[in-house]
């Protein structure tokens, strides 16, 4: 086990995948040591691939990424549909070194390559009725085998609202150590909400749509009680099922505690002011 | 020969073990090795519980025999993975911290019930030797010994209860287990072995 665990600690980019040009350090991130590329992508929940943590390693290769259409539609002034290599023309990529931290208690440190979310919404005009954005995964049960079974709702959703949506730490994710993002972590393009539990971070992005009102969540159809809508990290309140008091980083032995926020508390706790975390889990 | 066939049993039941140690030696348990072990171990102490009781109910339909010569073993060997599982539990995942064991015993049900299908087990390795069968007697040693499909129940629970969202696994091993429980429900009896030498560990009986 020491053995495996000095491995993990080795962090390095991906052999294969095309280099992404060009990168701009963004702010936010951290300079805690980074998992290595081998964990970040071999160590997936992605349920559209296979439930086992190495599923989607396994399965994802395959899967087409290109050409892949992005549909930004509802309450926007600029509704339009746009092939994901002429959206990540829209704005310079940034590198942000984020914390990651699962549901399941576990989390590493994970240098993404993507664009600020907010700067794309500024740009599609969101109009006055907008509250809430509402993202919607490929469904594709040919190239996705994890989609022949209904272990949860297909196709996986996901949403926040337009408020988190533009914070300047959400990101739309489309690399991974400064490569075009693997497969397995949600290529083409996937959200990262460092702040919340990582399910919040749908991948496989086909659509993202501008609502007046709360979307759906897949986890949260799929568990109500255990898993909620805002899904913000918070020791204080467990799943159901098990502590959130203290994460296991992958790569470590001895558990760390859970932050606030997973860390993000300076930069997000105002968009939760006077709401009851308790029980908008 | 009997000895080499017991052997080779012996060493198949070790293979799941071996190969988590030869994994573990090569840094092969993946990015999480503490929860890989977990819940491989895990995973193999039902397996063998319930290989363990499967032994009768084969018997039973099929008139096979020989699955009854290694039920103990199987039955020892659910011990010994449950016993590796709990302890990755307490000595490795949670590194001995009593506060966070006794609130996950007393606030996590599926924590709850699987300590109780191990604790179940601890009689049932204990009495496990020729000498506790005469201690007790048969007939009052096997009642004891029944307690092992309580503690397969409390096993399939702590799987379900534990498991996110694909219950395919749990599922299988609770098919199982209640297809075992029918068998020696509604079979009809078979005439009870003649208690012959050899004695009623070695020949197994069909139970009532």
């Amino acid at each position: 086990m020491s053995l495996s665990l000095a491995r993990s600690a080795r962090s390095d980019g991906g052999p294969s995948l095309p280099p992404l040009p060009n990168l701009k350090k963004g702010p936010f991130s951290t300079d805690e040591r980074q998992n290595s590329f081998e964990d970040i992508t071999h160590y997936n929940n992605y349920y559209e691939f296979g439930t086992d943590k190495t599923d989607p390693a396994a399965n994802a290769s395959a899967f087409p990424t290109r050409p892949w259409k992005i549909a930004f539609e509802g309450e926007i002034k600029n509704p339009q549909s746009v092939e994901v290599d002429e959206l990540l023309k829209w704005f310079p990529l940034e590198e942000r070194v984020y914390r990651m931290r699962c549901v399941e208690a576990w989390s590493m440190v994970i240098p993404w390559v993507g664009l600020p979310l907010g700067d794309i919404i500024r740009k599609l005009e969101p109009t006055q009725r907008a509250r809430y954005v509402a993202f919607t995964s490929r469904l594709d049960p040919t190239m996705m085998p994890g989609q022949r079974r209904p272990v949860l709702d297909w196709p996986y959703v996901e949403g926040l609202r337009l408020d988190e949506a533009t914070h300047p730490l959400t990101l739309l994710a489309v690399g991974l150590y400064g490569r075009v993002l693997p497969n397995q972590n949600g290529a083409p393009l996937r959200l990262v909400v460092p702040w919340k539990y990582g399910f919040k971070g749908i991948k496989a992005i086909t659509r993202v749509r501008f609502v007046e009102k709360e979307p759906p969540t897949t986890w949260n159809r799929m568990a109500p009680n255990e898993y909620g809508f805002y899904a913000n990290v918070n020791p204080e309140v467990d799943h159901p099922r098990w502590s959130q008091a203290k994460e296991r980083r992958i790569g470590e032995f001895f558990k760390r505690k859970t932050l606030p926020f997973n860390g993000y508390a300076d930069q997000v706790a105002r968009l939760y002011e006077g709401m009851d975390l308790r029980r908008s889990y | 020969m009997n000895r080499l066939v017991r052997s080779a049993v012996f060493a198949g039941f070790c293979l799941p073990l071996a190969l988590m140690g030869i994994e573990g030696l090569g840094g092969r348990l993946g990015a999480n090795p503490i929860a890989n072990l977990m819940n491989r171990l895990g995973f193999w102490a039902l397996f063998f519980l319930l290989l363990s009781l499967a032994a009768t109910p084969l018997k039973m339909l099929f008139g096979w025999s020989s699955p009854v010569r290694f039920r103990r073993m199987a039955g020892l060997f659910a011990f010994f993975y449950a016993s590796f599982h709990l302890t990755t539990y307490v000595a490795v995942d949670q590194f001995f911290d009593l506060p966070a064991i006794a609130a996950d015993i007393v606030k996590r049900k599926f924590i709850t019930i699987g300590l109780l299908a191990f604790l179940l087990l601890v009689p049932l390795a204990i009495t496990s030797t020729d000498r506790w069968v005469r201690r007790l007697g048969f007939v009052r040693w096997k009642r004891v010994h029944r307690l092992s499909y309580l503690a397969a129940v409390c096993g399939v629970i702590h799987f379900v209860w534990r498991v996110k969202a694909d219950l395919l696994q749990p599922t299988i091993f609770g098919v199982v287990l209640a297809g075992l429980f029918a068998v020696r429900l509604f079979s009809p009896r078979i005439p009870r072995s003649r208690a012959a030498a050899g004695g009623a560990l070695s020949e197994g009986t069909a139970g009532p």
